[in-house]
């Protein structure tokens, strides 16, 4: 090797060895810094995938009465009370009428899960859609924003009642008793919460479109669709993924309430809103009752938020530089 | 020595006098708790229990039940009787005497007009009385004396203390709602939210469906009650909260009706600051089994309708092997404790009506499938029974309630072990118990295989109680879903033994025609599936004394003998 | 903007009108019965009595013309009344309530202070912790100090407050004993020892619903400072020598305040609404407590009176917030 060669190689130009990267690989390796994005991710995929496999794995059935088992405590009770009546059988114990807690957990996860992200990805397609077509066309914006109000003066209450009356008998008829109420809750619940979503994404429509890069794309031509979707949409992304994040709680929680009031799923159907909605009485008990299916939803809560949180962040191009 | 007894005994009275005056409103303040809050204190404009028992501690009737179900004078010198000549012997009429010298809360007096008036205003036909059930069959209230007053009924009435007897028909006073007649009833919201009467405390100030501040009325009929000088009525919230304010924290004195767990109570009865109370009436919380077919392949005018038998539940062995897979111990130890007992019973109290049926207190499901098997209904492959191609399988609903909701699932599991396959359903409780004719959900409807809920008889006497389940009293499409006999049940010797008891008076024959009857509803037909005779829990606080729970009248009836213990 | 304004303010009676035909609607759809809290022994032809003496057997449109001239005409003439003392009201007939027979507006009067003190002091009290939460979040974003917030927040916002009221119940009321559990309606502040009582009765429910509006605030805040601190003018206004906290407090957080100010606005309608669960909970006898009494007992008249009055709030607030969006962002033009 040569003087020569050495410095001709010193005054090259390093040539891009790996081939130009995506858009979404930028994303990605954006969202592989943020540490909790990571962790919220994989705590969800892991409790996702836990109240999916779950029944395969711990087998009991989550209805069947063990009257003589009841109220059995954690296992983990017994290390700081010798006396607390827990078995193996029952690592989570069981409830008032020997139900185990951990199937319970399992199953009432799955419902939750479902009902909380289909309920919130409804609501947020109708708000975010409201919400740019009110922000960014000036003459659909007083009828849709009139449509929002009427909705969010609608008493849910009443709405659930005719939701009921008028559309259980067919969605039993055909789709069983389960999946019909289920259809009948995720609908009534998504349609009745996007219009915070609606509202507040068509605020940040106002202001943006006004921006001198939104007057820039319009004046060489860009379609309305495309700015929406590559100029707008990309930068209302943080309200919505805060709207998400509440919205799935919301979700969650109001799918509790309606069971509580008698218009949501069969009894023998549980979920986390209502193990923790009927165990409420007894928490001074047995508070392990309401902290296990709380706990379950604050940590799945969380774990989207965080998820979130990272998402914005690798979606936004301004971060993503640095 | 004359005149010294005399002085003696002056002497002694005016040292009595402010005695027995110092007595009454000595024990200061007084706090009452209800989970339901009253919304009127007019019991003849609202049937809701709330408003029943609150107006008692203003308003009174001319007799009261005491917590035997016996019955006591209130207003009225004794309570009128065929043997002492107030009840006259055809049994067509009944003549009330008022004590003497009573007075209202305003210093007037309490005169039989005030009785007569009390019949107008609930028999209007215009003002929507909620008691007129109770002023059924009255031809004429008449007006004898001042204190005497006669009521004529258009027929023998064996049971002739309907109107002025229990807290639903107490007296108002005449001068108070002579504009509230009839349509204008509901426009007299100060009458109706502060009526005066003639029991132990005066309303003070009302806020509807939230709280009611009371005093001692200063013109009750006993110089030395009540004890209590005020009383704060407040309403609102859940049964746990009211027993978690009398039996843990003590901020209240009295909370009414704890329909809670067995052990949610226990626990808070270690609160130590009050005591749980319990009584029975007639309440008997029941499974009704549906004689018609609730398909909802079936057009509207034919489901649930004497049109179309039940596919299953009109065998009889179907209905009593649900009956006898029931544990009814366990279901009162999981649901009611001490406030609930076992029963076979429609009609458990009072004990003379009560019937010696005790076959479906023990379990017992192997008998259950042997019969079942026997009647050909053959197990299938999945574990549910069919026959001719009819599977067992039930739709079983009743109202949203933690306790019924244990119920549903204990029965669910019994039944699967006799092959009957079970979908529970439970509604919320405005829906179910309304009687909307839109709504497929209300319990007169009854859109579903088994429903479960409680009910009871007013006062003592079943006879309205059991003549519900007459043919044709049924809820269906022509009476707007309105009627009684929901499980629609017809025949005709039953039909023949209601009519025997409208007409019989003698007592031992009609507790004989009452038992009779339960039993061709439970024992012998099993349509009525009785569960549970609940009983009533009541708290009150270690500093109140005089409380005797009472079930078959308002449980404020004695709430003018309430003190404090110190 | 005042001309905007000033439409806004016409149209919104029409649009008001037909919020009002479709509550009404939609209650008259909804399944239930007024006599549904009568008891079992009441036999149905006394119901049906009962029903009519309501004047539930008039058609539906008599029914809805009523209701609109009770509130819109002779409602007004009872407020003009008891403000002036006059008598143009006198002899007519108000909206009666199914359940207490009384006028519900005196039932709202009656009502609406215990709400705004405990549901509009929790509002208050959440949005002033949540402020400076959301600021310092973003502007330290993932420091131990917004990953803690974060996580409380959401904890906070995650647990419904059937579960929070009875589990601080438990703990300050039964336990500790430095709370009421009962909140006392019949309280009055005369002086500051009933003053302190009246704080005291209401810590609690105010703690409850102040997590709630906090967890929330605090969320669309931070997530709005985060979106504007990386913005050109930021690196401009530093890079000409602006101090940090004007930079943060007056230009970015001016910017930022827009999904917050909407958040808020949407919320207010919200306390007049009351805080249902949590009035229920412990028992303040507020609006909140008033519509779910009305709801359970099919009060038709109360319910379509509360959700109509909640609805013209709704109304008012987002035509507010319009107004303040246009106030807080010059580029926003309605006209």
């Amino acid at each position: 090797m040569t003087e020569q060669d050495q410095k001709i190689e010193a005054l090259q130009d390093a040539v891009p060895t790996d081939p130009p990267h995506s858009q979404w690989k930028d994303v990605w390796d954006q969202f592989r810094k943020h540490k909790g994005a990571l962790m919220g991710g994989s705590f969800l995929l892991l409790i996702t995938l836990a109240v999916l496999i779950g029944e395969y794995v711990w087998t009991i059935d989550p209805q069947k009465l063990d009257i003589r088992n009841k109220d059995v405590r954690p296992i983990y009770t017994a290390i700081w009370n010798g006396d607390a009546k827990v078995q193996w059988a029952h690592p989570l114990g069981t409830d008032n009428l020997g139900r185990d807690a951990l199937a319970n957990l399992i199953v009432g996860g799955r419902t939750s899960m479902a009902v909380g992200w289909v309920a919130m990805i409804l609501a947020l397609s109708i708000g975010t859609t409201i919400g740019v077509l009110a922000g960014y066309f000036r003459r659909l914006d007083g009828p849709l924003m009139r449509f929002t109000d009427l909705v969010l003066s609608l008493p849910i209450l009443p709405l659930l009642l005719v939701a009921v009356t008028l559309f259980r008998e067919q969605l039993r008829a055909t789709f069983g008793p389960e999946t019909g109420m289920f259809i009948l809750i995720v609908g009534v619940v998504g349609v009745t919460s996007w219009m915070q979503t609606a509202r507040i994404v068509r605020s940040e429509i106002l202001a943006l479109k006004e921006r001198e890069f939104i007057v820039a794309a319009r004046s060489i031509g860009t379609t309305p669709g495309a700015i929406i979707r590559r100029h707008l949409l990309p930068n209302v992304i943080s309200p919505i993924m805060v709207s998400a994040t509440l919205g799935l709680a919301i979700a969650i929680i109001t799918e509790s309430a309606l069971s509580f009031l008698g218009v949501g799923f069969p009894p023998d159907f549980p979920t986390w809103g209502k193990m923790l909605a009927d165990a409420v009485p007894r928490m001074d008990q047995f508070p392990e009752r309401v902290m296990l299916p709380g706990l379950a939803i604050s940590l799945t809560v969380l774990s989207v938020n965080y998820l979130g949180d990272g998402l914005r962040d690798a979606l936004d191009p301004r971060i993503r530089g640095r | 020595m004359k005149i010294q007894s005399l002085l003696l005994g002056a002497v002694a009275a005016t040292a009595l006098a402010p005695a027995a005056f110092a007595e009454r409103g000595s024990d200061g303040h007084v706090n009452i708790i209800y989970w339901q809050a009253p919304s009127i204190l007019n019991p003849f404009l609202s049937g809701g229990t709330k408003d029943i028992e609150s107006a008692s501690l203003v308003i009174e009737p001319l007799g009261r039940y005491d917590p035997n179900g016996a019955l006591v004078p209130f207003l009225a010198e004794e309570i009128p009787t065929v043997a002492n000549g107030g009840v006259s012997e055809d049994l067509t009429s009944i003549t009330w005497k008022l004590k003497s010298g009573l007075k209202w809360s305003d210093g007037s007096a309490v005169t039989s007009a005030d009785v007569k008036f009390t019949a107008e205003y609930c028999m209007h036909p215009e003002g929507g009385c909620a008691q007129l059930a109770k002023f059924d069959g009255v031809e004429s209230v008449e007006v004898v004396d001042d204190l005497t007053v006669k009521v004529m009924f258009n027929e023998p009435k064996p049971n002739p203390y309907g109107p002025f007897m229990g807290g639903q028909s107490p007296i108002i006073q005449a001068a108070q709602f002579a504009d509230c007649l009839g349509a204008k009833a509901p426009e007299c919201t100060d009458a109706n939210f502060a009526p005066i009467g003639t029991g132990p405390f005066v309303v003070d100030e009302f806020k509807p469906n939230d709280v009611i501040s009371m005093s001692a009325n200063p013109n009750y009929r006993d110089p030395a009650k009540p004890a209590f000088a005020t009383l704060t009525f407040k309403g609102g919230g859940d049964a746990t909260a009211a027993g978690r304010a009398v039996l843990e924290t003590g901020e209240f004195d009295y909370a009414w009706n704890l329909q809670l767990a067995p052990d949610v109570l226990a626990k808070m009865a270690e609160g130590g600051k009050g005591t749980p109370i319990a009584a029975f009436g007639s309440l008997v919380e029941r499974l009704e089994m549906n004689m018609t077919d609730p398909s909802p392949d079936l057009d509207a005018d034919t489901r649930s309708t004497v049109k179309a038998p039940h596919p299953f539940l009109s065998d009889i062995n179907v209905r009593k092997a649900l009956s006898m897979a029931i544990d009814r111990n366990l279901l009162v130890e999981v649901g009611y404790g001490q406030a609930g007992r076992p029963t076979c019973n429609l009609v458990p109290g009072p004990a003379v009506y009560a019937s010696d049926n005790t076959d479906c207190l023990t379990q017992d499901i192997a008998g259950a499938n042997k019969m079942l098997d026997d009647a050909g209904w053959a197990m299938g492959s999945d574990g549910v029974r069919a026959k001719d191609g009819v599977r067992l399988s039930i739709l079983y609903q009743t109202s949203t309630n933690a306790v019924r909701q244990d119920f549903q699932a204990l029965i669910k599991q019994w039944w699967s072990e006799i092959g009957v396959e079970t979908e529970l359903r439970n509604l919320n409780a405005s829906v179910f118990f309304g009687g909307d004719p839109g709504s497929p959900d209300t319990y007169q409807k009854f859109y579903a295989d088994v429903e479960m809920y409680a009910n009871n008889f007013d006062g003592t006497d079943p006879q309205a109680y059991l003549s519900m389940y007459r043919c044709g009293n049924e809820p269906k499409p022509e009476s707007q879903w309105q009627g009684e006999n929901i499980n629609r049940f017809c025949d005709p010797a039953y039909d023949k033994l209601i009519d025997e008891l409208g007409r019989t008076s003698d007592l031992e024959t009609r507790y004989k025609l009452a038992k009779q009857m339960n039993e061709m509803l439970t024992k012998e037909s099993y349509t009525i599936i009785p569960l549970v005779d609940r009983g009533r829990v009541s708290a009150h606080s270690n500093t109140l004394g005089g409380v005797v729970l009472n079930t078959w009248d308002s449980e404020l009836w004695n709430a003018s003998d309430w003190h404090r213990v110190k | 903007m005042l001309t905007f304004t000033i439409r806004r303010l016409i149209l919104a009676v029409p649009t008001l009108l037909f919020i009002s035909l479709v509550i009404f609607l939609l209650l008259e759809l909804a399944p239930g019965d007024p006599m549904a809290q009568v008891p079992l022994t009441v036999p149905p032809e006394v119901k049906e009595k009962m029903r009519e003496a309501l004047g539930l057997g008039e058609p539906l449109h008599v029914r809805y013309w009523k209701w609109v001239v009770q509130f819109f005409w002779i409602e007004p003439q009872v407020m003009f009344d008891n403000m002036f003392g006059t008598t143009f009201a006198e002899g007519k007939q108000r909206i009666l309530s199914w359940q207490t027979r009384s006028p519900v507006m005196d039932m709202v009067a009656q009502r609406l202070p215990q709400t705004l003190w405990v549901v509009g002091m929790s509002y208050i009290v959440g949005i002033l912790i949540a402020l400076p939460i959301g600021i310092y979040s973003a502007y330290r974003q993932y420091s131990v100090f917004d990953q803690s917030g974060t996580f409380i927040t959401m904890i906070g916002f995650s647990i419904p407050p059937f579960f929070t009221g009875p589990l601080l119940i438990m703990v300050f009321a039964v336990q500790l004993g430095w709370f009421p559990s009962v909140y006392d309606t019949t309280h009055v502040v005369n002086d500051w020892d009933s003053f302190v009582v009246q704080l005291r009765q209401m810590i609690m429910p105010v703690m409850v619903l102040a997590l709630q509006t906090t967890a929330q605030i605090s969320r669309f805040m931070r997530a709005s400072m985060l979106d504007n601190l990386n913005q050109d003018y930021v690196r401009t206004a530093r890079a000409k020598g602006l101090p940090e906290n004007i930079v943060v407090l007056v230009h970015v957080l001016r910017n930022s305040m827009i999904p917050v100010v909407t958040a808020i606005a949407l919320g207010i309608p919200g306390i007049f609404g009351g805080a249902i669960i949590t009035e229920v909970v412990f028992k303040v006898n507020g609006i909140g407590d008033q519509l779910l009494n009305a709801l359970f007992a099919n009060d038709l008249p109360s319910v379509q009176t509360l959700t109509f009055m909640i609805a013209v709030l709704i109304v008012v607030f987002n035509l507010i917030a319009d107004v303040l969006y246009g106030v807080l962002d010059p580029r926003i033009r309605y006209d």
